[in-house]
């Protein structure tokens, strides 16, 4: 053949809409035969003005908004704002609900991982490792429904603790769960890590640099298998973790070296399973006696929130990342202002160094493997009567400088 | 080992499934029809999975109890409640209700629970299952 059809590349766009894609994100892949050369990703295909809605209501009304912010972080998001609240409005958690939101923290990780391998092994075909991991992540939520009352919206965080406690009659059953996670763990880690097909597909493809990572901010699983030792969990502890024993999980912990590859996050994700199982039953046998919530009567609660004013920032370490909410009071029952920061947001740049030099059939694991989450990332959007409008990196900055001032002056 | 899977999967087919096959084993075409043949004994009915101890089901309230103090309509956070300024009382739709039960805290003479009932589903969203008043 000709030298000039072999250098010739293609087109093809995927999504916003499309079968392989579990949420709206376009990408746009010049592709020269089977190698991916250049990718495009563009995000703002679900905007569900959460934040100018919960700016119509009061702290605790925006709880459960947030908690509708993402269906599987739907206990990190909650929670990150209440951090954020409890910051401006200077209130103390009791030390047995610190430990009771590691609990809960921790359960919600081991189901997103969980939820996440199953994806991840029905993206390479291996779909009866999927059901595998659904067995198990049914025993997580039967637990989570035990704990909380259901099993993904969990309506567990109050501002100032939790809402619910667990008392030494829940002990047994709890055990119980986490003995049969243990036991599934060991089989999942087989299936992982020990199987020819799931390494065929995933060692050696979607390779994120330790220096990509570190430039482009990967935040989460998506930095720890890239050798980043970044954990909010660790880096500026909260809740109860400062007092917990545990360290940063990443791949070399396993296997010697740092390759950055699908299987590392693999890796990571299920040791990170496992640390959680570990972390929540030190939380059990430690746990001290006292209250579950600083202020117990709703309404004083938000009184004393009404008269609040400043701004304050809650972090947390989500599943899949570092969740951030900020949040500014003015002595109003609603506030001035929220503002939500996904860890998605962080690890939709990661994905263009992993796809570049992949074969086409590589996307879904690559891009699954950075466990996306593009509802809770979207948070701008720009339509005005029709026209097509495209913003340029110095309007963004005019806006963002006149967004600062705006919350500057009051 | 090559293929972890194997074992585990010939095991599986010896194994009875999981799933509980409610509301009966093969799905009625007229859910309705299936329903009331249920309650005339001609059917036999496939009981649900039972809810764990404090479930978040159709909230129960007790209107008596009810001083009308305003405070559940304050922190609802799907304005599923409606006050009824004339007796004083409130009303309670079910289609709009996110089951956070942020009501039944906040109720200073507990006038409101929660009940076990999850099966709520109705083709009109203003239907006289979905609206509490008594």
């Amino acid at each position: 053949m000709s030298k000039q059809l072999s250098k010739t590349t293609y087109q093809i766009p995927i999504g916003p809409i499309h079968p392989a894609l579990k949420e709206p994100v376009q990408f746009e892949f010049t592709i020269d035969g089977e190698r991916i050369v250049d990718v495009d990703v563009s995000l703002g295909h679900v905007h569900r003005t959460i934040e100018w809605t919960g700016m119509q209501r009061n702290p605790v009304q925006i709880l459960y908004l947030a908690e509708r912010i993402c269906g599987i972080c739907s206990y990190c998001h909650p929670m990150a704002f209440a951090l954020a609240t409890e910051r401006v409005a200077g209130i103390e958690v009791p030390l047995r609900a610190q430990y009771l939101r590691v609990i809960h923290a921790e359960l919600e990780r081991i189901c997103s991982h969980v939820l996440w391998a199953g994806v991840a092994a029905h993206e390479i075909g291996f779909d009866s490792v999927l059901f595998l991991t659904w067995q198990v992540r049914e025993k997580a939520l039967d637990l989570t429904e035990y704990l909380t009352g259901n099993r993904v919206t969990k309506a567990i965080t109050m501002i100032g603790g939790v809402r619910r406690d667990i008392t030494p009659d829940m002990h047994p059953t709890i055990t119980e769960g986490l003995e049969f996670l243990k036991g599934s763990f060991k089989k999942l880690k087989k299936a992982f890590l020990d199987d020819k097909t799931v390494k065929l597909r995933s060692q050696g493809c979607g390779i994120l640099t330790k220096e990509d990572a570190l430039k482009l901010c990967a935040v989460g699983p998506t930095t720890r298998a890239s050798g980043v030792k970044k954990d909010v969990r660790l880096d500026q502890p909260y809740f109860a973790f400062g007092d917990l024993d545990f360290d940063y999980v990443t791949p070399d912990v396993l296997t010697g070296e740092v390759n950055g590859d699908v299987y590392d996050r693999i890796i990571v994700r299920l040791l990170e399973v496992k640390q959680s199982i570990e972390l929540i039953e030190q939380c059990i046998a430690d746990m001290p006696e006292g209250d579950i919530v600083a202020e117990p009567k709703i309404a004083k609660l938000l009184a004393t929130l009404k008269k609040v004013e400043g701004e304050g920032v809650g972090r947390m370490e989500a599943p899949r990342g570092e969740v951030i909410h900020y949040t500014k009071y003015t002595g109003q029952e609603h506030p001035y202002s929220w503002k939500v920061r996904a860890p998605t947001y962080n690890n939709i740049l990661p994905w263009i160094p992993m796809l570049l030099g992949e074969q086409i059939a590589d996307i879904p694991i690559v891009a699954a493997s950075t466990d996306p989450c593009m509802s809770c990332t979207n948070r701008v959007t720009v339509i005005q009567k029709k026209h097509k409008q495209t913003l340029t990196g110095e309007d963004l900055h005019r806006y963002s400088i006149e967004k600062t001032r705006r919350l500057m002056q009051l | 080992m090559r293929f972890v899977m194997i074992p585990t999967l010939l095991g599986q087919m010896f194994k009875r499934p999981h799933t509980n096959k409610f509301p009966a084993k093969y799905a009625p075409g007229n859910t309705t029809k299936f329903l009331q043949n249920v309650g005339e004994g001609k059917a036999k009915l496939i009981p649900p999975v039972e809810t764990p101890p404090n479930f978040r089901g159709k909230i129960a309230y007790d209107k008596d109890k009810c001083i009308g103090c305003k405070l559940c309509i304050k922190v609802c956070p799907t304005d599923a409640i409606i006050f009824k300024p004339e007796e004083k009382k409130v009303k309670f739709l079910m289609a709009r209700c996110c089951f956070c039960s942020q009501c039944n805290d906040v109720c200073p003479v507990n006038c409101i629970s929660m009940s076990d009932e999850f099966l709520l589903a109705d083709t009109d969203k203003y239907s006289k299952d979905l609206i509490v008043e008594e």
